[in-house]
């Protein structure tokens, strides 16, 4: 099958949506193996010629629902594995942080919708496409996210966001 | 300020934050952000969110793709379908249960190897069993520990061996009755059992083929039940409860064993 190349190209996409998604890099890649496993079960409901990338987000927007989102209170387990380094890209690592809090903060409908447009690019319809919702409401969580995240990193955090001109 | 047009709308506003406003509109909602600058300073700063999320998380489309992502990625066989089934579970693995030790399933890959799926999906099942039925009121089971004999029977014959129901009292765990359930290859029983306090556990009983071997108690959790799981001759079982912690879960499990092997 010609398919394992092109899955194994978009394995960095499907992580870096992750990672943003559930924070958690050990987390987010288990949520990557079991999208990737989901999709090799559910392959045959992939219509070729169609966007494989949107259709594995679509894949992993489900596993996330069925699993991680389900309601897991915190294993005791969890709590003693050592924290992964986080390589901070940014200069300002208290603004890192202060991004990725504000990320955890928003309901995982709207950051859902948030990182599918403005992180992965995804058209507002495909966003609708891959989270099963009308683009209506594509808009409105869009809107709620990023005014969320906005008063979350300018006011609590008391970190001044950088304006783009 | 030069507005023309139609009014400016919310989405139009995230569109222009998105650059994604058509050519011939991005002017007009310009001129209108230019007379407002409150509104500017807040599109304009959604806008920076975006540049700083693909800041924040481009780099990890250059860490390398992890040995396992890449496997899970190339079509499965069959050691890579245990792994997968293991993955599923996002549980941790304890071997020798009463030592304690445990291993997170998906950290150590290690680990993966040392069981075997068909065990890892009578963990899970009996988990999705327990999380179905343990939070009814009216109806916990279809036969009631008042019918226990015919409970019993009725269960031995459809899952072709004889299976019991073990007396659970010594840890102030009662009987309340048990049913049958769909499962692969044949069908399942479900015993359940509560306390005076109304806390509430499943044992699974399955049966398992010829093939299966014995093993010791092993742990896992799936969201919030815990489940204790192991192979004894023919059958496969698994103890539930989302209401018990883990040591609480542990000797129960114990006892069931005990009952189950006098």
């Amino acid at each position: 099958m010609s398919d394992g190349p092109s899955l194994v190209a978009l394995i960095p996409r499907l992580r870096r949506y992750a990672r943003a998604l559930v924070g958690d890099r050990a987390a987010a890649d288990d949520l990557v193996q079991d999208t990737l496993e989901r999709a090799w079960a559910k392959l045959h409901l992939f219509r070729q010629g169609t966007d494989l990338r949107a259709w594995l987000f679509t894949v992993m927007h489900n596993v996330h629902v069925n699993q991680v989102r389900a309601a897991r209170p915190t294993d005791a387990l969890e709590d003693e594995m050592p924290e992964l380094a986080q390589r901070a890209v940014q200069g300002d690592a208290l603004l890192v942080r202060d991004l990725e809090r504000a990320l955890a903060a928003l309901p995982a409908a709207q950051r859902e919708v948030l990182l599918l447009v403005a992180l992965e690019d995804l058209s507002y319809e495909e966003t609708a496409n891959v989270l099963g919702i009308p683009i209506g409401t594509v808009m409105s969580r869009l809107a709620r996210a990023r005014e969320k995240l906005r008063v979350l990193m300018t006011g609590k955090g008391g970190t001044k966001l950088q304006v783009v001109k | 300020m030069s507005e023309t047009g139609q009014p400016v709308g919310e989405s139009e506003l995230q569109a222009w934050a998105d650059g994604r406003l058509p050519a011939g509109r991005r002017a007009d909602v310009e001129a209108w952000l230019t007379a407002r600058p409150e509104e500017a300073e807040r599109v304009s700063a959604y806008r920076g969110l975006n540049e700083q999320l693909r800041a924040r998380f481009g780099a990890v489309l250059d860490e390398p793709v992890p040995e396992q992502l890449r496997r899970f990625a190339t079509r499965g066989a069959r050691w890579r379908r245990a792994a997968a089934v293991a993955g599923w579970l996002a549980i941790g693995v304890a071997v020798g249960g009463a030592a304690g030790w445990e291993l997170h399933a998906r950290r150590a890959p290690a680990a993966i190897a040392m069981v075997k799926p068909e065990a890892l999906v009578l963990a899970r099942r009996a988990a999705l069993a327990h999380a179905t039925y343990a939070p009814e009121v009216r109806h916990p089971v279809e036969v009631g520990a008042d019918q226990e004999q015919h409970l019993v029977a009725w269960l031995s014959k459809r899952l072709g061996g004889e299976v019991r129901a073990p007396k659970l009292e010594t840890e102030g765990m009662s009987l309340v009755g048990g049913r049958l359930l769909p499962g692969d290859p044949g069908p399942v029983a479900q015993f359940m059992y509560q306390n005076a306090q109304g806390r509430r556990a499943t044992l699974y009983v399955r049966t398992e083929g010829p093939d299966q071997r014995e093993t010791a108690f092993r742990y896992a959790r799936e969201g919030n039940v815990r489940v204790f799981y192991w192979i004894d001759r023919k059958f496969g079982y698994a103890l539930s409860s989302a209401d018990m912690e883990r040591e609480e879960l542990l000797r129960l499990a114990n006892l069931v064993y005990r009952q189950l092997n006098p």
